[in-house]
């Protein structure tokens, strides 16, 4: 099938109008709730963006609107990524997965050598011309769900099996262990601990032996242990931990962060102080706000009801992405949704929980608010992905 | 595993679906409580700590007001010095904490760089001096002493030396004019402490980190006046310090002006002189304990005898209140604190208590008086008086036959006073006391304003101590355990004495009020209270109260609160009581008196001198040396510590402290212009339209120096020695190891 943006049975003689609001249109088959919730994540970052920066002079230059005219522009691309990935559809991106995997492991090793550059005690960046710079590990989370979702499913969906076979478990999972060790060497170690959910998630919506599943979660703790215990961590790495463990450890240091990030969400009662009017947002009492800490600004300045909306509308996109999970017909389908859900959800609960001082900190944004082009597209394109999946449902039923 | 028919999918990828979302939602939920609970439940909390995050403190620390002397001349004031310091904040957001500065500082200042991290390290229980004791977040002083050159050299290269300041500030001077230490009356300062912070927290006049708190000395009673107030700017700040909203802004009051009665001119002489009376009695040999005179502390006070005023107060051994500025070393602070140095910051004036030996005879005098024996009267002056197979030798077991009580003072004639202390004493009922005792010997001693606090507006003041009855059973009640275990009938003398003393220590004994009555025994004065006593004596009755401060003056010069003498008490005695005492402590500087022999040439008649000498005995010591005089308008009292007899050993000291004040040369001629102070400092120095304060030039004390035809004249009366060493008392176990 070349295209998925159109669809056989409509006629050439309609016009566009016509087939956009047809019955059984892509437009109408969408998943509006789901692009509407996610739509208004990236506008509430865009102003969290902007109050957290709109005074940092050091990172923009002079130019308040920096930071919101960027977010503006990779929400907009994020959008373009979305409809091309519908366009192109998720089962023809199926056939390019393998093109894709391939590449995203050349950008992440890409990352080792000299073109990597080095941010927040992360080696996770390529520097690019003109000031950009990507994140590979980002895109490499996309791939990993892909590729094992194509493994897994191709001899379930063929009507070979009912599930997948352990060796094509252990191909799969191979597959994935091979751009995380990448990563892990950057040491981006929240990148790491995401990939790990979504490989956790995709073998669950596999339908992979129970023994894949606890062997894989028994390996997960004993692997943390073995890193502890071997010393395979960075002092700031531990440093965290540490900080997470008693914030009040040093709150001049390591518990810096945690410490001010609290007080910020703290402070913001029911209402919050208002945009702009955060003392601890202006005060740039929180580092990396307009990142991994953006969830802060919206507690300090919106409020619980601003916060709590930003959970909601989370709430709204994991609620729609299930329900694609759910309602698909094919197991690829159902496997790469489970790991967009994995993905968002693990990844929000990492990022928001860190900034409630219920998780550790990790180099985490916040999928669709916080600031950052790599994050911000992977996440469209996973929006993507899951309307592909919800347009795509009904033609195999 | 079944398909499910509508999905073409196994129930158990279904089943873990529902895993998946359940899990997902309870995660979501999870954010959500946290949320509720750290806004809506914890938010205040959180609130009043982001109120406080953003708020800096900027402290700008107040100038402490001057210590001036009567004329204008400052004891203490403000000297500007380069103060190198080191803010903490800023070196702990260097990745080596701020070792690499320190370093390179520590190199510019010529210290180990040990030194320099030690120095900016905060105090903790772990952490021993030195430390920084203050706030955090104010620049740590490193050093006070840097050259202009060091200076420059750090400012110059300030992208070397971030978070490192040196800045020109006022730091606290004991300028010492005329060669006056004033050690003790002045006082020190020391950093407050987080106790003092607390306790100051609600009050009127609350501290700030950075203050320096007067420790002792006239710094810690008028702490409060010279401390001013601190300046305070509180800038709310983002993290980087920068301003960004409303600065509150408290500017800093300089601390006011003291001017105190003090004469620096005057303070150098006795400082001086009584450090030269000690070294040269410590050149005699004491007769008693065939030893060397030991001398091992002194004081001398000199009073304006008509209000109290403290002209001038030594002691010995003294110190350089400098020794405090900038925080003192461990090593200086060993040294102030030892025995080995015997204590230099005890201001003996005040805090140094001994028995009063003879100049107490004048309480003993007026004592006699009140009970009903006149003055005028002649009392037997024999060689010695007995009490049972006691027998207790008058000074130089020398009779002088029947004589009034004021020849009784003039040659300090033991014997007619034990007499009248023990008739009093058995009047009263002797051990057993009647009801109506009059105590009058006792009594009359503490309306003399002994034992007890004069009041004087320094610390610390000690209060000495009246054996009276009460004290006699109290202290019995609190040593008698002691002394029951230690004492043993027929051992030593010591053993011997605590025996007694276990059965009976609570009886006032006839040799008690025998020894009470010439000033031994367990009685204790000090200096102040004798001064304060006879400068009473001298002014016709009225105690005082003794200031050194004598007026505040606000730091523009516009306020002035003068500190007005006040009267604490009258004298038990009538004005003609009073007269013949003046006329009695007259003649003890007259021929035939013990004091004679150290006034030759002084102009009796011009100056009228009045004087008492007084050797007091102290159990295991050598003698303390008192000598007690006044005229119309000063009082000088000085006591030496195992110095001997008060006419040898402060006599000469004590008549160069008057030469001075007259202008008075050895033979005893006046020139008005060499003296110092003949009239006590009535005005107030003058304060200069600027509102400062003029401060006339001093010129550091000459001692003439003694050649022999002004060696004063006479000899001194010699001490008879009794067998058991112990003179003018025969078996007199009265001053015994009870002795403090």
């Amino acid at each position: 099938m070349a295209g998925g943006f159109s669809v056989p049975r409509y006629g050439p003689d309609q016009g566009s109008w016509a087939k956009l609001t047809a019955r059984d249109s892509v437009a109408r088959r969408l998943d509006w709730p789901l692009l509407g919730a996610a739509l208004a994540l990236s506008f509430m970052g865009g102003l969290l963006v902007w109050s957290a920066t709109r005074n940092r002079d050091h990172l923009t230059q002079g130019d308040p609107y920096f930071f919101l005219v960027r977010h503006a522009l990779n929400t907009g691309i994020g959008l373009a990524l979305m409809i091309g990935t519908i366009w192109l559809g998720h089962r023809t991106l199926r056939g390019a997965v393998p093109i894709l995997y391939g590449i995203s492991v050349l950008l992440v090793l890409a990352v080792l050598t000299p073109l990597g550059t080095t941010v927040n005690g992360a080696h996770a960046w390529i520097k690019l011309p003109a000031g950009f710079s990507i994140q590979p590990s980002e895109f490499t989370k996309i791939t990993i769900i892909l590729v094992m979702a194509m493994l897994l499913a191709a001899r379930v969906d063929a009507g070979d099996q009912d599930h997948p076979d352990h060796r094509t478990v252990a191909k799969a999972l191979g597959l994935a262990a091979v751009p995380m060790a990448i990563v892990m060497l950057m040491p981006d170690l929240g990148s790491v601990m995401v990939m790990a959910v979504i490989v956790l998630g995709v073998l669950l919506a596999s339908g992979a032996s129970n023994r894949w599943v606890f062997g894989l979660l028994g390996a997960g703790v004993g692997g943390a242990v073995a890193i502890w215990q071997l010393g395979l961590l960075d002092d700031y790495q531990i440093a965290r931990f540490a900080a997470f463990a008693n914030p009040a450890l040093d709150p001049a240091g390591v518990g810096y962060n945690t410490n001010q990030a609290r007080i910020a969400i703290g402070s913001g009662g029911l209402t919050g102080t208002g945009l702009f009017e955060g003392t601890q947002t202006t005060g740039q009492f929180v580092p990396e706000q307009q990142t991994d800490f953006v969830f802060t600004v919206a507690g300090e300045e919106l409020g619980f009801l601003g916060a709590g909306l930003i959970i909601v509308l989370l709430g709204v996109v994991l609620w729609r992405a299930c329900r694609i999970a759910r309602e698909t017909t094919e197991l690829y389908g159902t496997v790469v949704a489970a790991g967009i859900i994995a993905w968002f959800a693990f990844q929000s609960f990492e990022n928001i929980g860190m900034t409630l001082g219920i998780m550790p900190v990790a180099g985490l944004p916040l999928p669709f608010v916080s600031y950052g082009g790599s994050s911000m597209f992977a996440v469209w394109v996973a929006i993507g992905l899951l309307q592909s999946i919800r347009v795509q449902r009904p033609l195999s039923a | 595993m079944s398909n499910i028919p509508e999905t073409g999918r196994t129930q158990r990828v279904q089943i873990r679906l529902i895993v998946i979302q359940v899990l997902v939602f309870s995660l979501l939920l999870t954010l959500g409580g946290r949320l509720w609970y750290l806004q809506i439940r914890n938010g205040d909390e959180y609130t009043a700590e982001a109120a406080g995050n953003g708020v800096q403190q900027v402290v700008q620390p107040a100038v402490r007001g001057s210590i001036l002397d009567a004329r204008g001349v400052p004891l203490a004031d403000n000297e500007t010095r380069l103060v190198v310091s080191a803010s903490r904040t800023e070196l702990l957001k260097m990745k080596d904490d701020g070792v690499g500065v320190l370093t390179r500082l520590a190199d510019v200042l010529g210290m180990k760089a040990k030194d320099v991290q030690d120095k900016v390290r905060l105090c903790d229980a772990k952490t021993p001096q030195p430390c920084w004791n203050g706030s955090p977040y104010q620049p740590i002083p490193v050093t006070d002493e840097a050259t202009t050159q060091q200076a420059l050299q750090i400012r110059e290269r300030a992208e070397d030396f971030p978070g490192i300041t040196a800045e020109p500030t006022a730091v606290r001077r004991y300028a010492a004019p005329a060669k006056a230490k004033t050690a003790q009356v002045l006082g020190y300062l020391s950093p407050v402490t987080d106790e003092e912070i607390k306790q100051a927290q609600d009050g009127p006049s609350p501290y700030l980190r950075s203050d320096q708190v007067g420790r002792s000395g006239i710094e810690r009673t008028y702490d409060k006046e010279l401390r001013g107030k601190a300046g305070v700017t509180r800038y709310e700040v983002d993290n980087l310090g920068r301003v960004m909203g409303e600065a509150e802004n408290d500017p800093a009051v300089a601390g006011s002006t003291l001017v105190t009665s003090l004469d620096a001119r005057v303070q150098a002489v006795a400082e001086y002189e009584l450090a030269q009376a000690m070294k040269t009695v410590r050149q005699e040999t004491d007769k008693i304990t065939g030893r060397k005179y030991e001398a091992d502390s002194g004081a001398v006070v000199v009073m304006e005898s008509k209000t109290g005023r403290v002209v001038s107060m030594a002691s010995q051994p003294d110190y350089d209140p400098n020794d405090w500025v900038g925080g003192i070393s461990g090593k200086q602070y060993a040294k102030l604190t030892s025995k080995k140095s015997n204590y230099p910051l005890l201001n003996r004036g005040i805090q140094g208590q001994a028995p009063a030996g003879s100049i107490f005879k004048v309480v003993s005098a007026s004592a006699a008086v009140r009970g009903g024996h006149a003055f005028n009267d002649l009392y037997e002056c024999s060689s010695s008086y007995s009490l049972g197979n006691q027998t207790f030798a008058n000074f130089e077991s020398q009779g002088h036959g029947p004589i009034t009580l004021g020849d009784a003072l003039k040659y300090s004639c033991n014997t007619v006073f034990y007499r009248l202390g023990h008739d009093e004493w058995v009047k009263d009922g002797g051990i057993k006391p009647k009801k109506d005792a009059k105590n009058w010997f006792y009594r009359t001693a503490r309306d003399f304003g002994l034992g007890s606090e004069t009041g004087i507006d320094l610390p610390n003041e000690v209060k000495g101590r009246i054996p009276d009855r009460q004290w006699k059973q109290d202290f019995w009640k609190a040593n008698k355990d002691a002394w029951c275990k230690e004492g043993k009938k027929g051992g030593t003398y010591v053993q011997q004495i605590a025996y007694e003393s276990c059965l009976e220590g609570n009886q006032l004994k006839a040799y008690d009020s025998i020894n009470y009555a010439i000033g031994q025994g367990d009685v204790l004065v000090t200096p102040i209270q004798m001064a304060t006593a006879y400068a009473a004596i001298s002014n016709g009755g009225t105690l005082h109260e003794p200031t050194v401060g004598k007026a505040v003056i606000s730091p523009d010069g516009k306020s002035v609160r003068e500190i007005t003498p006040k009267a604490a008490g009258k004298l038990p005695v009538s004005a003609r009581t009073i007269k013949d005492l003046d006329k009695g402590l007259r003649s003890v500087v007259e021929p035939g008196g013990t004091a004679a022999w150290r006034f030759g040439g002084w102009p009796q008649d011009k100056i009228p001198m009045r004087a008492k000498t007084g050797t007091a005995q102290v159990y295991g010591k050598q003698t303390t040396a008192w000598f007690a005089t006044y005229t119309d308008d000063f009082t000088i009292v000085m006591t030496i510590s195992q110095g001997g007899t008060g006419s040898g050993a402060a006599g000469p000291a004590v008549r160069k402290i008057y030469d001075a004040l007259y202008g008075l040369d050895a033979e005893g001629n006046q020139d008005k212009k060499r003296a110092l102070l003949p009239k006590p400092q009535k005005a107030l120095p003058k304060i200069q339209s600027d509102g400062t304060i003029y401060a006339p030039k001093v010129k550091p004390y000459d001692p003439a120096p003694i050649t022999p035809e002004q060696q004063p004249g006479g000899q001194e009366p010699q001490l008879p020695l009794q067998p058991g060493g112990q003179p003018g008392l025969t078996g007199s176990p009265a001053s015994t190891g009870r002795q403090p």
